[in-house]
């Protein structure tokens, strides 16, 4: 077992670094799997915003990032599938003072799991959502998952999918999360600033990461991660920023009525002031966004995959709601006369 | 008038109407007036699972049953004395459990052309004309035109007048049984405060249908049920699932954390969830989640955190819980998982009771995954039962599961209520930090085999836990072959090492060792209470012992089955109790099942152990 290190050094704060926030486990993902990035990116977010890891906690479901938490220094729980909301949900309500993150994937949280995310998002408990998004079954060696392509052959679809994938995106705003972003293993500096603001939100953050399984599906998202075209696939959001993309940002998106269309900064006909300015409060406009989704490697003249904070709203948290009704019910009707209670209002004397 | 009073030992009415017609509060109220008179009683509600089946029919007959009487009451009776027939479909319903010469409350607005074709008479025939009734004292009364004529003077439109009528019925119940308005009127001013019109009205018909005994003629006998030699003490009328809110909350007190429950609305588990979901002052958090499943998960997810964590389910959910239950048993942490049960399988008969979940209980898991049950024997004793499988689950840091059922749930009796101070207070402790500096080990167990709770938020024992298989003691995930087989045996000495923590198995009718045992568990406790005391009257050598622990059985029952030639397992159930007891104990015991959606008469059981006797 490893110790609590924000309780060494004779009750002096200690500044934690990265490796503070790892286990003594032995890793067990494959090598060169995305989750190692993932995982080293949170321990060193963790780390740098000064969490301490007594007050926080990783719930997971199954799956292989599910196995997250037993590689975090914190408290932990490695649920049953599809499930970790619950326990989530449940642990915030009993001691809302946590920093609770669940980790899922796109098996774990959209497919057995997805009629709870839909009911975590709308209720909007304050703790942070990381899904990892590797369009593949892992664990169970390589079926085809919800966020799979069409057609895709697998060991569960030897003639081909023909299940139409979901769009994490797009349903976590169909089911008014109030903060709804995408980043990706292969760019740290990226995930590591959306970990940050996901913590900062109050509310449920979901942080969609596309993470490369290097066994069943390699490569899913290179054309979105390589650096050879990574410039022309992907757009990255920034809140009062103009869309533009390209390897030196000639190219933009402009809104056509409610059509999205890329132009040419180079061709006179169109400059900067022409864009559209990501508004992250924008409701529809980040339904738009959700819906840039066309897979680059089939499709011509593909809108580029945005990447960063698709929306970001407040509003008031589940756990803050339930505590205040109690008080409030306390403060009305005073701490209850439990002897009352069970006397209610009738009763009579046997002598 | 002349007018006589007889006293009667025992009464039992039913009340029957449509789903629409007020029975169930009209047979609530009744209750609630002769608890207070000090009669002992039994209840037992009994509706169809939709919520206004078309009204006038036969599957949409609603009736309330309530024995009374001044000696003891275990059942809610076998044939009615007073029947109360809003329409013609109620009569018909109810027709074969009249005892010879009882009495039948007719309301004649309910047997016009079209009721009785809904209730399925034939063409012309009519049971008030025909003779059907010949052998019964018949008072027919136009329930409905009674009371629109009462309420001539009233704002209220015709729909709302003729709701009142149930007040009607109620008012001359009151009557012939010699009681005054004074509950009733209570009732309903506390409960109409707010809408003056409708008060007036329902206490205008109420009145009207008292007066009515004191002006008809047919009317020449009221009743008069003494109160009961009950224990003395303070009592009061409690149905099943109140007391078990009550018993739950009470636990929580008493171990000094906060309730969290997290359940799924389900018949008929339902009014668990509304009744603690009104304790917000009580520090009772109460989460309607998504599914069954998110239920029970937000429930351990609280455990966890530290709280009480508790789910409420029926058979169908309680399947859908297993695998989380599963969980929990490897978590090793606190959970109340209350079933309360109906007919199954499947949807089955969601408003009828069944004890056919007990094996289900016991075994329904994946895995080796041992979990204590608890059951409750009755309304009042859902109390009880509810704060064993709290201090259970605290004490051993694990799953209970608490079993009650329908007729339980909704039935009602006399209860002499504790006192908070006489409860005994339920010793919790969270893990701390070692003052040493050694490192927390969370499943280091002491000599009752169960592991401390160490909950987020507390410097020094952070640990993961989860559904793989713990290496022993430090809770690391282990594949090691001799660790998992050492861990079950584990999981398994724990739970069964709780019959330490229990009390013995007391016989609680009859001799305690003799020619025949009548081994019940749950609601059949009535039944096997009163024939058990009927067969020792006429002089059998029978006892009666009853289970309130089934998962660890109490340390002494084998030895107690063997002290009788016979043993008979009375079940609303195919024969779950005597499957366990067998392969438990090898005795070869005899069952007797009805499995028709209602509770065992005291006829059947009756018949079933005499037969064992002779």
């Amino acid at each position: 077992m490893s110790v609590d290190l924000q309780n060494m050094n004779g009750g002096e704060p200690v500044v934690l670094k990265s490796k503070d926030f790892a286990t003594d486990q032995d890793v067990r993902w494959c090598p060169g799997c995305g989750d190692y990035s993932i995982l080293k990116q949170v321990q060193t977010v963790l780390a740098d915003l000064g969490k301490k890891p007594h007050e926080t906690v990783f719930i997971s479901g199954i799956g292989c990032s599910s196995r997250f938490p037993y590689y975090m220094e914190t408290y932990g729980m490695h649920s049953i599938h599809g499930r970790a909301p619950g326990f989530a949900v449940g642990l915030k309500m009993a001691n809302p003072n946590l920093g609770v993150w669940m980790i899922t994937g796109d098996g774990d949280g959209l497919s057995i799991g997805g009629n709870h995310l839909m009911h975590l998002f709308r209720r909007n408990f304050d703790l942070n959502v990381i899904l990892f998004n590797n369009q593949i079954y892992g664990l169970t060696k390589g079926q085809y998952s919800p966020t799979s392509e069409e057609n895709k052959r697998t060991a569960s679809t030897p003639y081909g999918s023909i299940d139409h994938p979901v769009n994490p995106i797009a349903f976590a705003l169909g089911t008014d999360a109030t903060f709804v972003a995408r980043s990706m293993d292969r760019d740290t500096k990226h995930l590591k600033e959306m970990l940050a603001k996901a913590d900062e939100h109050k509310g449920t953050s979901f942080l969609e990461v596309y993470q490369n399984c290097n066994i069943f599906n390699d490569g899913a998202f290179f054309a979105f991660t390589e650096k050879a075209t990574k410039p022309d696939t992907t757009i990255f959001l920034e809140h009062g920023q103009p869309l533009v993309f390209g390897a030196n940002n000639e190219k933009g998106i402009r809104l056509d009525g409610f059509t999205p269309k890329i132009v040419d900064l180079n061709d006179s006909n169109f400059s900067k002031d022409d864009l559209w300015i990501h508004d992250e409060t924008d409701l529809i406009k980040a339904q738009i966004l959700s819906r840039f989704f066309d897979d680059p490697t089939t499709t011509e003249n593909a809108l580029p995959r945005p990447f960063g904070i698709f929306y970001r709203t407040e509003r008031a948290c589940y756990e803050d709601l339930l505590f205040s009704q109690i008080e409030s019910a306390t403060a009305s009707l005073g701490e209850g006369d439990l002897d009352k209670i069970i006397a209610g209002s009738n009763t009579w004397e046997i002598k | 008038m002349n007018t006589q009073t007889l006293e009667k030992e025992a009464v039992i009415i039913k009340f029957a109407g449509d789903s629409g017609d007020g029975m169930q509060l009209t047979g609530g109220l009744f209750t609630d007036d002769t608890a207070i008179s000090g009669s002992d009683l039994a209840t037992f509600p009994d509706f169809p699972a939709e919520i206004r089946a078309p009204a006038g029919t036969l599957a949409g007959v609603s009736g309330f049953q309530l024995h009374f009487g001044s000696r003891e009451i275990f059942t809610p009776g076998d044939r009615f004395d007073v029947l109360v027939a809003m329409n013609a479909a109620a009569l018909k319903v109810n027709l074969s459990q009249l005892r010879p010469s009882a009495a039948i409350i007719i309301n004649e607005d309910g047997f016009d052309s079209k009721n009785l074709r809904l209730a399925k008479y034939g063409d012309g025939e009519n049971p008030l004309e025909d003779g059907t009734l010949k052998d019964y004292e018949v008072i027919k009364i136009p329930v409905t035109k009674m009371t629109r004529e009462a309420l001539a003077d009233s704002p209220l439109s015709t729909k709302e007048k003729d709701r009142c009528k149930n007040m009607y019925v109620l008012g001359l119940l009151l009557w012939r049984y010699n009681r005054t308005l004074d509950t009733t009127q209570k009732f309903l001013r506390a409960k109409f405060k707010k809408k003056p019109d409708i008060l007036e009205a329902n206490e205008k018909v109420l009145m009207a249908g008292y007066h009515l005994g004191d002006t008809m003629q047919e009317f020449t006998t009221r009743y008069t049920v003494h109160p009961a030699k009950l224990p003395k003490g303070t009592y009061r009328s409690i149905m099943g699932n109140d007391a078990l809110v009550l018993g739950l909350v009470t636990a929580a007190k008493k171990a000094g954390l906060p309730i969290f429950y997290g359940s799924y609305p389900i018949t008929p588990a339902s009014s668990i969830l509304n009744g603690l979901a009104k304790y917000k002052n009580l520090g009772v958090k109460t989460f309607q989640a998504e599914d069954e499943i998110a239920a029970v998960c937000s429930a351990i997810g609280a455990s966890y955190g530290g709280n009480i964590g508790i789910t409420g389910t029926s058979g169908p959910g309680l399947a859908l819980k297993g695998e989380a239950m599963g969980l929990a048993v490897m978590l090793e942490l606190p959970l109340v998982i209350c079933n309360v049960q109906r007919g199954g399988p499947s949807t089955g008969l969601p408003t009828k009771t069944e004890q056919s979940d007990l094996l289900q209980a016991l075994y329904g898991r994946n895995g080796e995954c041992p979990m204590p049950v608890v059951s409750a024997s009755s309304p009042a004793d859902s109390f009880d039962a509810a704060y064993e499988a709290v201090r259970i689950a605290l004490q051993h840091m694990t799953p209970v599961i608490l079993l009650s059922d329908g007729y339980i749930a909704n039935g009602a009796e006399p209860w002499k209520f504790p006192k908070l101070a006489d409860i005994p207070e339920i010793k919790v402790e969270f893990a701390k930090q070692n003052p040493n500096g050694e490192p927390f080990m969370p499943y280091a167990r002491d000599e009752r085999r169960v592991r401390q709770w160490a909950i987020p938020g507390t410097p020094g024992l952070i640990h993961r836990v989860g559904g793989l298989e713990k290496e022993d003691v430090t809770g690391n995930v282990s594949y090691d072959p001799a660790n998992h087989e050492h861990m079950v045996k584990t999981r398994e000495a724990k739970v069964e090492m709780i019959a330490n923590f229990i009390p013995e198995q007391t016989v609680e009718a009859g001799p305690d060792n003799g020619d025949l045992l009548i081994l019940g568990w749950g609601s059949t406790f009535g039944v096997c209470q009163s024939v058990t005391r009927g067969l020792v009257e006429m002089g059998y050598k029978v006892g009666h012992a009853h289970l309130r622990y089934i998962n660890p059985f109490p340390r002494n029952l084998g030895e107690l089955l063997k002290r009788f030639d016979k043993v008979l397992i009375p079940e609303i159930n195919n024969g779950q109790l005597a499957k366990v007891i067998r392969d438990k104990y090898l005795v070869p015991v005899k069952q007797y099942n009805k499995i028709q959606g209602t509770p065992i008469t005291n006829e059947e059981l009756y018949e079933a152990a005499i037969g064992l006797l002779v």
